[in-house]
C-alpha cells in the first residue's frame, strides 16, 4: 500500500500510463508517417516518383518536412483573434488524440475500457468542429470563414450518418463497448451483416475528417485553404498533423467496428489490427488519388437524401432481425 | 466656319484650312509626308488620299489629296473608304521600294514618321525585289549625321530649309529617281536652324549626330519639360537623358513661343552638362592652392567656420540662374547684399528693358505673333546671334505681304507653292539699324550700319515722325531724316508693326528709343507691337529682383565692407575686366561659388559647392516677354549635387539664418511674398501634391526598357525607384500621360500610331499647330499695362572718338552653350573688326595681330575687314575665348 | 424510380470503376525523368539561356537596335549602343538579368539580325544572386546558332567596314549626283 492505493492498482496505472505513451507515441507518428506514404502512394497511382530524394526512397521526407515545419517563423496576423487563433489547432489534436483512448487495439490494449466507448467517440469527433470553427473566425479572413461555416454543416450533418449507421452494430454486438463489440465479430466480421453501415461509416468517417473528395472546407480552387488560411508554421502544421491523425482513426474505427480488430489467426493480435488500419489508411490515400470533389449542395444532398433513408433503414431492418432472433 | 462631313460625322470646321489639317485636328489617323503645319500643302506625295463626293446623291466620289482640298460648306469626305485606304498602301509601298533596311541601326528607329505612316497605312510586306537606288553621303558638320539612302524625296528639307529658313545650302539635286538632297560638298550648314531638319525630316536622312554620339532610342529616355537656357527667348525644350547623361535637346512645342522650331544653339548647346571637368563634389581651396574634394558632412563644418568668420557677406547672382536659386541666395546673404550679377551696362539695359516691357505690357509681342506683324523695325539687335530664334520668326513675317497677295487673288493661304509664287519677291518690310552687318540683312530694306548712339538716335526720331509729341533729335542729317520719314509712313501704314529692340549693345538709350517708338505708333495703331530681347534665360528676371548690378559686390569687397563673396552660377570673369575680379578674389577672403561648371570663377574659387545644371534642378525663369515658365529635373546626378537654392539654403543653415521654407513650393510661395513682382509664378506649372486622376506624370514612355538590368552590375537588386520631392514628375513609365495633363508638365510627345515628336503632339493641341490643349505654359508676369507712360528723353551718350561694338556669335557668345563640345566645334575664332578706312587709319592689314584694351583688359587677335562697320567702330567678339570681362560700348584709344 | 436507381447505380459504378483504374496505375511505367541521372531530350528550339551570335563572317551580329531590351515584358535586357570607327553599330554593354528572365523568347522574335537565341541550356542556378547578371563577353558565342547564312550588315543600305555604299545585296551602284544625263 503506498498513499492508500493498492500495488495492484499502481501496477494498473503504470501499465495504462505505458499503454497510454505507447498509443500516443505510436499514433502521432503513424500520423506523420502517412504524410510520405501518402505523397509516395500518390506518385505511383499518378505514374510519378513523389518525393524519392531525401534518405533511402526518400523515406526523410517526413524528418525534413517536421525540421522546415519546425522553424517556421509562429505568426500570427495582427487582425487574428490571437487566444482562439492558438487554441484552434489544439483543440483537433487533443479531440483525435483522446479518441484513441477507448480503441481496442488488442484483447489487453484499451487505454479506457469504456462500457460508452462510442458514444465517447462521436462525443470526441462532434468536438472537433470547435477547432475548425474556432480558427475560421479567429482568422478574420472570409475564406476561412466561409472554410469553416462550410465544415461545421458538413460535419455537424455527417455526424448524424456516422452516429446512426454505429446503431446497426451495436444492437448485433448488444453493447457500446468496443472491446465487446470487436469479441461480438468472432464468428463473422460486422462488415458482412451491416454493410450498408459499413458503407456509410465509411463515407461519413471521411467526410468528418475533411477528406478528399470530401474537402470542401479547404478546397483550395475555391477558398484558398479554408479555414486554415492564415495558419503557419507549427500551428498549420498541428491542422495538417491532426488531419492524418483523423485519417489514422477512422481506419483504426473501421477496423474495429467491421474488421473484427485484433481479430485473426496466426499472427498477434496487433499486427492483424495493424494491416487491417493500415488497409484503410491506403485506402483513404487511394481515395483521394481517384474522386473528384463534390459541389457543396450536392454533398448535403447526397449526405440528407441518400445516407440517411439508408442508415435508418439499416437500424430498422438490424432491429427486426434481432428482435426477430431472440 | 463650314459644315463637313468626315467618315460620317459632321464637324464644324474652319474653311480656310485644308482637309488634311482639320481630319488631324479632330483626331483621325491619316497619313501624310510632304505637308507640315509650317510648311503646309504641296500636294506632292499623295500619301493623304481621301474620297470626296460631290454630295448626299454621289455614291461614287473620287480620290483627292486631303491637303489640297479645301474644307469648303457641305463637303462630304471619306478617310476610312477602301479605294483610298489601297491607294494610300500603295503610294507607300512605292516610296518604300528604295529605302533601305535601316530601321535597326538608324537613329530615327522608334521616332520615324516612315514607320508610322507605313504601319498606318497597311504597308507590311515588301514585294518589290529589284536592286534599290543608293547614294553617297555627305559629312554635314558636327550637328548633322547625313544618311541619303534613306529618301523618300518628300522634299520637307529643302521646304523647311530653303523657303522656311531661308537658306541656301541645302538643294533638291538630280532628278526622278535620282533626287539627292544635300549641300554642293560636304561641311556644316550655313543656317542656323538647321537642327530642325532632324525633326523634319519624317525619316533617317538628317538625324542629331549629338544624340548619335552615345545613342539611345526614345521609348528608353527619361524626358522633363525644359526651358532652354541659352538665350532670354525661353523656348521650350524636352530635354532627353538616360542614367544620369543628357542625350540630346528636342523641340517642346508652345504654342506662343517657339512653336515647332529651335536654333542649332538651343538644340545642340546642352553638352556642358555631360562635361567631365564639371565640379561634382564640394571641393575647398587646399594650403597649397589646389582645390580637393570634401565630403558633404566635414564640408558643412567647413561652411560654418566660414560664415562664422566672414566680416561681411556679399552674393553675386546670376541671370542665368533660376529666380528660385537667386532668391535662396538673396535670402542667404540678406537683401542689402545681394547683386544681380550682371555686368552695370547690362543690368542698366536690363533695366531699361524691363521698364519698356512693363510700360508696354499689352503690346508686347510673342515669339509666335512677330510672324504675324507686317512692318518690322529693328533697333540696333543681331538677331541672329543674339536672341536666335527671333530672327526665324521675323522671316515669317516678311511673308505677309506674299499671303495678302494670296488673298487678293483668292488662294488659300495654306496652297504654299501657290503662296509663294504670287508673292514674288514681294516681302512685308523690315527695317535694320545695327552695328554691322547681320544674317537678315537679305530680308531687311537698306540695312543701316550705325553706332550704338546713332541707333538710339534713328529710334527716337521715328518716334518723333509717328507722334510729334514724341521729344525730337535735333541735328539729323538730311539722308536720316528721310529714313526716319520712310520708316514712319512704312509703320503707320502697316496693319501690324512691330519695334524690335535689345539689350546686346548695353546701351539703355535704344530700349528707350523703341518704347518711344512704340507708345508713338500705338497711338495710331492699337495692333502695334513691341518685342524686347534680353541677354539671357533669367535677365528680365533679375532685371525685376534687383537692380544692383555686380560693381556693387566688387565694390563691397575693395572697399573692405565685405570680406566674404558667395557668387551663385556666375563667372566673375564674364561681368567684369579680369584685373579687377583678380584683385577681389585676391583680398576676399573666401569666395564661395555654387556652380555647375568649370568657370574661371570657380577655377580661382576657396569653396566650391556643385549645383545643378538644368538637368538636374527644378525652377522658374522669366524669358523676354515676362514669362515665368518652370522648368523640370531630368534625372537625379549620381553625386553630391543639389540645386542651387539647396545649397544656399544649407549655407543658410549654417550661418544661423535657417530659412522657412522646406521645398520648392514653400520656396516660390515665400518669393511671391516677397517680392511680389513674381506674384504668379506659383501657376507657372502645378504644385508638388498636385495629381491627375491620383496620379503623377510620367518623365519616359511607357515602353521605357531595361529597368532591371541598367544597373545590375553594380547591385542585381533593383533601386527603389526616386520620388520627386519638387514637382509632380515621376521619375518613371508610370503615371498619368495624355491630353488631360497640365501642359507645362508633358514631358515628351507620343500617341498612339504617332512617334515622332511634331506629329505626335498634334494630339495635345487644340488643333494643328494651335495652341496646347489647356493653354500655352507659362505666366506672364506683365499681363496689364502699368501706369500711362511718359515719353522717355531722347538722351544717347555718344562717343566721338574710337568705340568698341560688340559683335555676337551664335555659337560661344553664349557661355554655357560655348561649352558643349558640338557648339566648341562651330565657334569662330575670335577677331577684331574694322572697316577698310580704320584699318588703314590704324596702319594693320586684314589678317594681322592686333593688340587692344578695353577697360584695363588688352587681348591680342588678328583683325579682319568689315566693310560694314561705321568708321572708327572696332568690332570685339564677345563672350568667347577668354574675352569675357568685357561689356560694350566703350570709348577705347587703340 | 427507375431513372433513380439507374443514376445511382451508374454513379456508384463508376466511382468505383475510378479507384479500381486508379489502382491498377500502380503497375504502370512512371513518366517522371530523374533528372539529375538522366538528362531530358531538349529539342533546339527549347527557350533556355540566352546567347549572342556572330555572323558567317565572324563578327558580331547585335546591331544594338534595343528591340529586345524593348520587346522584354521584365526589362531584364540592357543594351547600349556604340560604334566602331566605320559606323558599323554594336553594343557596347548587352546585358542580361537572368534572375528577372522568364524566357519568354520575345527578345529572339524581336531581334531584326538573328542575334540573340535562345538555347536548349536551362541549368544556371547559382547560390550569389549576382552571378545571374551575364555581360556581353558571357553572353557572345562564336557561332551563328541557329541561323546560318545570315548576316544583317551585307543587307542593310548603310557603308560599314569593309562595305561602301552600293555594295550590299541587291543595291545598285551609287547614283552620280553630278552627271547630266536624266
Amino acid at each position: 500500500m503506498i498513499f492508500g492505493i493498492s500495488e495492484h492498482e499502481i501496477l494498473s496505472i503504470v501499465v495504462t500510463a505505458i499503454l497510454t505513451i505507447v498509443t500516443l507515441m505510436g499514433s502521432v507518428i503513424m500520423a506523420a508517417l502517412m504524410i510520405p506514404i501518402e505523397r509516395r502512394l500518390l506518385g505511383l497511382w499518378q505514374d510519378r516518383y513523389g518525393p524519392n530524394r531525401v534518405g533511402p526512397f526518400g523515406s526523410l521526407q517526413v524528418v525534413a518536412d517536421m525540421i522546415k515545419i519546425f522553424f517556421k517563423e509562429d505568426w500570427i496576423p495582427p487582425f487574428a483573434d490571437k487566444a482562439v487563433f492558438v487554441i484552434a489547432p489544439a483543440i483537433i489534436m487533443f479531440t483525435t488524440l483522446m479518441a484513441f483512448a477507448v480503441i481496442p487495439f488488442t484483447e489487453s490494449w484499451t487505454i479506457a475500457n469504456l462500457n460508452v466507448g462510442i458514444l465517447f467517440l462521436l462525443a470526441m469527433s462532434s468536438l472537433g468542429v470547435y477547432s475548425v470553427i474556432f480558427a475560421g473566425w479567429s482568422s478574420d479572413n472570409k475564406y476561412a470563414l466561409l472554410g469553416s461555416m462550410r465544415t461545421a454543416a458538413q460535419m455537424i450533418s455527417y455526424e448524424v450518418f456516422m452516429g446512426l449507421s454505429l446503431l446497426g452494430v451495436v444492437l448485433l454486438a448488444g453493447s457500446f463497448n468496443l472491446g465487446d463489440i470487436v469479441e461480438s465479430q468472432r464468428g463473422m466480421w460486422n462488415v458482412i451483416p451491416q454493410f450498408p453501415a459499413f458503407v456509410i461509416f465509411f463515407i461519413a468517417g471521411c467526410a468528418e475528417i475533411h477528406r478528399a473528395p470530401f474537402d470542401l472546407p479547404e478546397a483550395e480552387q475555391e477558398l484558398t485553404a479554408g479555414y486554415h488560411t492564415e495558419y503557419s508554421g507549427m500551428k498549420f502544421g498541428m491542422f495538417f498533423v491532426g488531419e492524418y491523425l483523423g485519417i489514422v482513426l477512422i481506419s483504426c474505427l473501421v477496423t474495429t467496428l467491421f474488421f473484427g480488430g485484433w481479430l485473426g489467426p496466426w499472427l498477434p493480435g496487433f499486427v492483424w489490427f495493424f494491416l487491417k488500419a493500415f488497409f484503410f489508411m491506403c485506402f483513404f490515400i487511394l481515395l483521394r488519388a481517384a474522386t473528384v470533389r463534390p459541389r457543396y449542395d450536392q454533398l448535403m444532398a447526397f449526405g440528407w437524401k441518400v445516407l440517411l433513408p439508408i442508415a435508418l433503414l439499416n437500424v430498422a431492418i438490424t432491429g427486426a432481425i434481432v428482435v426477430a432472433q431472440s | 466656319m463650314a459644315t463637313i462631313t468626315i467618315d460620317g460625322k459632321e464637324f464644324d470646321v474652319d474653311d480656310t484650312e485644308n482637309l488634311l489639317a482639320v481630319a488631324l485636328s479632330k483626331g483621325f489617323d491619316l497619313p501624310y509626308f510632304c505637308w507640315h503645319p509650317e510648311l503646309h500643302s504641296v500636294g506632292a506625295c499623295r500619301q493623304c488620299a481621301v474620297k470626296s463626293y460631290r454630295n448626299d446623291e454621289d455614291d461614287k466620289g473620287m480620290l483627292v489629296m486631303a491637303c489640297m482640298t479645301p474644307c469648303s460648306d457641305g463637303g462630304r469626305f471619306e478617310i476610312d473608304d477602301e479605294e483610298a485606304a489601297e491607294m494610300r498602301r500603295q503610294v507607300i509601298e512605292w516610296l518604300m521600294t528604295n529605302h533601305p533596311h535601316d530601321c535597326p541601326v538608324c537613329e530615327e528607329g522608334g521616332e520615324c514618321h516612315l514607320q508610322d505612316m507605313t504601319l498606318m497605312a497597311g504597308h507590311t510586306q515588301r514585294r518589290y525585289r529589284g536592286p534599290k537606288r543608293t547614294h553617297k553621303n555627305q559629312d554635314l558638320g558636327p550637328f548633322i549625321n547625313h544618311e541619303m539612302n534613306r529618301c523618300i524625296a518628300c522634299y520637307r528639307c529643302v521646304r523647311y530649309y530653303r523657303d522656311y529658313a531661308d537658306g541656301d545650302d541645302l538643294r533638291a539635286l538630280g532628278s526622278h529617281n535620282n533626287v539627292y538632297f544635300g549641300r554642293e560638298s560636304d561641311g556644316a550648314f550655313d543656317n542656323e536652324f538647321s537642327g530642325n531638319l532632324v525633326e523634319v525630316c519624317p525619316t533617317g536622312v538628317f538625324t542629331d549626330k549629338t544624340l548619335g554620339a552615345h545613342y539611345n532610342r526614345k521609348w528608353d529616355m527619361q524626358n522633363a519639360p525644359g526651358i532652354c537656357n541659352h538665350c532670354s527667348l525661353g523656348c521650350n525644350t524636352s530635354p532627353g537623358s538616360r542614367q544620369g547623361v543628357l542625350k540630346r535637346i528636342q523641340n517642346r512645342y508652345h504654342g506662343e513661343i517657339n512653336h515647332y522650331f529651335l536654333c542649332d544653339r538651343g538644340r545642340f548647346g546642352a553638352g556642358f552638362v555631360n562635361r567631365d571637368d564639371r565640379p561634382r563634389q564640394p571641393l575647398v581651396r587646399n594650403a597649397d592652392g589646389v582645390l580637393e574634394p570634401r565630403e558633404m558632412d566635414v564640408m558643412r563644418d567647413t561652411m560654418e567656420e566660414v560664415f562664422a568668420q566672414a566680416n561681411g557677406v556679399v552674393g553675386v547672382g546670376s541671370p542665368r540662374a533660376s529666380l528660385e536659386d537667386n532668391f535662396a541666395l538673396r535670402h542667404l546673404v540678406g537683401a542689402d547684399n545681394f547683386t544681380n550679377g550682371m555686368a552695370p551696362a547690362d543690368s542698366a539695359a536690363s533695366v531699361a528693358a524691363r521698364d519698356a516691357i512693363a510700360a508696354n505690357a499689352d503690346r508686347l509681342a510673342t515669339l509666335r505673333e512677330v510672324e504675324s506683324c507686317d512692318a518690322v523695325l529693328i533697333l540696333g539687335e543681331d538677331v541672329t546671334q543674339t536672341a536666335p530664334r527671333l530672327a526665324l520668326s521675323l522671316r515669317q513675317s516678311r511673308r505677309n505681304k506674299h499671303l495678302e497677295h494670296a488673298a487678293a487673288n483668292k488662294i488659300p493661304k495654306w496652297h504654299a507653292r501657290a503662296v509663294r509664287d504670287i508673292g514674288q519677291y514681294n516681302n512685308s518690310p523690315i527695317f535694320s539699324a545695327t552695328t554691322s552687318a547681320t544674317r537678315l540683312d537679305d530680308i531687311v530694306m537698306t540695312p543701316q550700319r550705325l553706332r550704338p548712339a546713332a541707333i538710339a538716335e534713328l529710334g527716337f526720331a521715328v518716334a518723333h515722325a509717328l507722334d510729334n509729341t514724341a521729344p525730337k533729335v535735333e541735328q539729323l542729317d538730311a539722308d536720316t531724316q528721310a529714313l526716319v520719314d520712310a520708316i514712319a509712313e512704312t509703320l503707320k501704314g502697316a496693319k501690324k508693326p512691330l519695334i524690335v529692340a535689345g539689350t546686346s549693345l548695353g546701351d539703355p538709350a535704344i530700349l528707350k528709343a523703341a518704347a518711344n517708338a512704340t507708345k508713338a505708333l500705338a497711338a495710331a495703331n492699337e495692333a502695334t507691337r513691341l518685342f524686347v530681347t534680353l541677354a539671357e534665360a533669367n535677365s528680365l528676371g533679375m532685371a525685376m529682383m534687383e537692380e544692383r548690378d555686380i560693381d556693387h559686390a566688387l565694390t563691397a569687397v575693395e572697399d573692405g565692407s565685405a570680406d566674404t563673396l558667395v557668387v551663385m552660377q556666375n563667372c566673375l570673369y564674364e561681368r567684369a575686366p579680369k584685373a579687377r575680379v583678380d584683385a577681389v578674389i585676391k583680398k576676399a577672403k573666401n569666395v564661395v561659388v555654387l556652380d555647375h561648371s568649370m568657370t574661371r570663377t570657380v577655377g580661382e574659387a576657396t569653396h566650391v559647392l556643385p549645383s545643378g545644371s538644368f538637368a538636374e534642378s527644378d525652377g522658374t525663369l522669366v524669358n523676354n516677354e515676362g514669362r515665368a515658365q518652370r522648368f523640370f529635373q531630368l534625372f537625379i546626378p549620381d553625386a553630391p549635387m543639389q540645386e542651387g537654392w539647396r545649397w544656399a539654403a544649407d549655407l543658410a543653415e549654417v550661418a544661423g539664418n535657417k530659412p522657412e521654407w522646406l521645398g520648392m513650393d514653400d520656396l516660390i510661395k515665400t518669393i511671391v511674398a516677397d517680392c511680389p513682382q513674381f506674384a504668379g509664378i506659383e501657376d507657372a506649372a502645378p504644385s508638388q501634391s498636385f495629381r491627375k486622376f491620383g496620379m503623377r506624370f510620367p518623365r519616359s514612355p511607357h515602353r521605357f526598357s531595361g529597368r532591371t538590368a541598367m544597373y545590375a552590375n553594380v547591385d542585381v537588386r533593383e533601386r527603389r525607384p526616386e520620388v520627386d520631392p519638387d514637382s509632380p514628375l515621376a521619375y518613371s513609365m508610370e503615371g498619368y500621360y495624355g491630353e488631360q495633363q497640365p501642359p507645362s508638365t508633358i514631358a515628351y510627345a507620343w500617341s498612339p500610331g504617332w512617334d515622332s515628336n511634331q506629329a505626335a503632339i498634334t494630339r495635345f493641341q487644340d488643333e494643328v499647330g494651335g495652341h496646347l490643349k489647356g493653354g500655352d505654359p507659362g505666366i506672364r508676369l506683365f499681363a496689364a499695362p502699368g501706369a500711362a507712360a511718359e515719353f522717355w528723353a531722347a538722351e544717347v551718350t555718344a562717343v566721338d572718338g574710337w568705340q568698341a561694338v560688340p559683335v555676337y556669335h551664335i555659337f560661344g557668345s553664349e557661355s554655357q552653350s560655348a561649352r558643349a563640345p558640338a557648339i566648341a566645334e562651330r565657334m569662330p575664332k575670335p577677331e577684331y573688326r574694322v572697316n577698310a578706312e580704320a584699318a588703314k587709319a590704324l596702319g594693320v592689314t586684314a589678317g594681322d595681330s592686333f593688340e587692344l584694351a578695353v577697360n584695363g583688359e588688352t587681348h591680342a587677335f588678328p583683325l579682319a575687314i568689315d566693310p560694314s562697320l561705321p568708321d572708327r567702330t572696332i568690332g570685339v567678339p564677345v563672350g568667347m575665348h577668354g574675352v569675357c570681362g568685357l561689356r560694350l560700348p566703350v570709348e577705347v584709344k587703340p | 424510380m427507375k431513372n433513380a436507381a439507374q443514376n445511382a447505380f451508374s454513379a456508384t459504378s463508376s466511382v468505383l470503376r475510378t479507384i479500381g483504374m486508379t489502382f491498377m496505375h500502380s503497375f504502370r511505367k512512371r513518366d517522371t525523368i530523374l533528372y539529375p541521372e538522366e538528362k531530358p531530350y531538349l529539342p533546339p528550339r527549347y527557350r533556355g539561356r540566352i546567347v549572342l551570335t556572330r555572323d558567317p563572317d565572324g563578327a558580331e551580329r547585335c546591331v544594338a537596335c534595343n528591340l529586345c531590351s524593348v520587346a522584354c515584358p521584365v526589362d531584364c535586357i540592357s543594351v547600349v549602343k556604340t560604334e566602331d570607327e566605320t559606323g558599323r553599330w554594336y553594343p557596347e554593354t548587352f546585358r542580361i538579368n537572368f534572375s528577372r528572365c522568364i524566357y519568354c523568347g520575345y527578345c529572339e522574335d524581336a531581334c531584326p539580325t538573328y542575334a540573340i537565341q535562345l538555347t536548349p541550356d536551362f541549368e544556371m542556378g547559382e547560390f550569389d544572386r549576382q552571378n545571374m547578371v551575364y555581360e556581353k563577353s558571357d553572353l557572345l558565342i562564336s557561332g551563328v546558332g541557329k541561323r546560318p547564312g545570315y548576316n544583317f550588315y551585307r543587307v542593310a543600305g548603310m557603308s560599314v567596314g569593309g562595305k561602301d555604299k552600293g555594295q550590299a545585296e541587291n543595291e545598285a551602284e551609287p547614283v552620280d549626283i553630278k552627271t547630266l544625263l536624266p
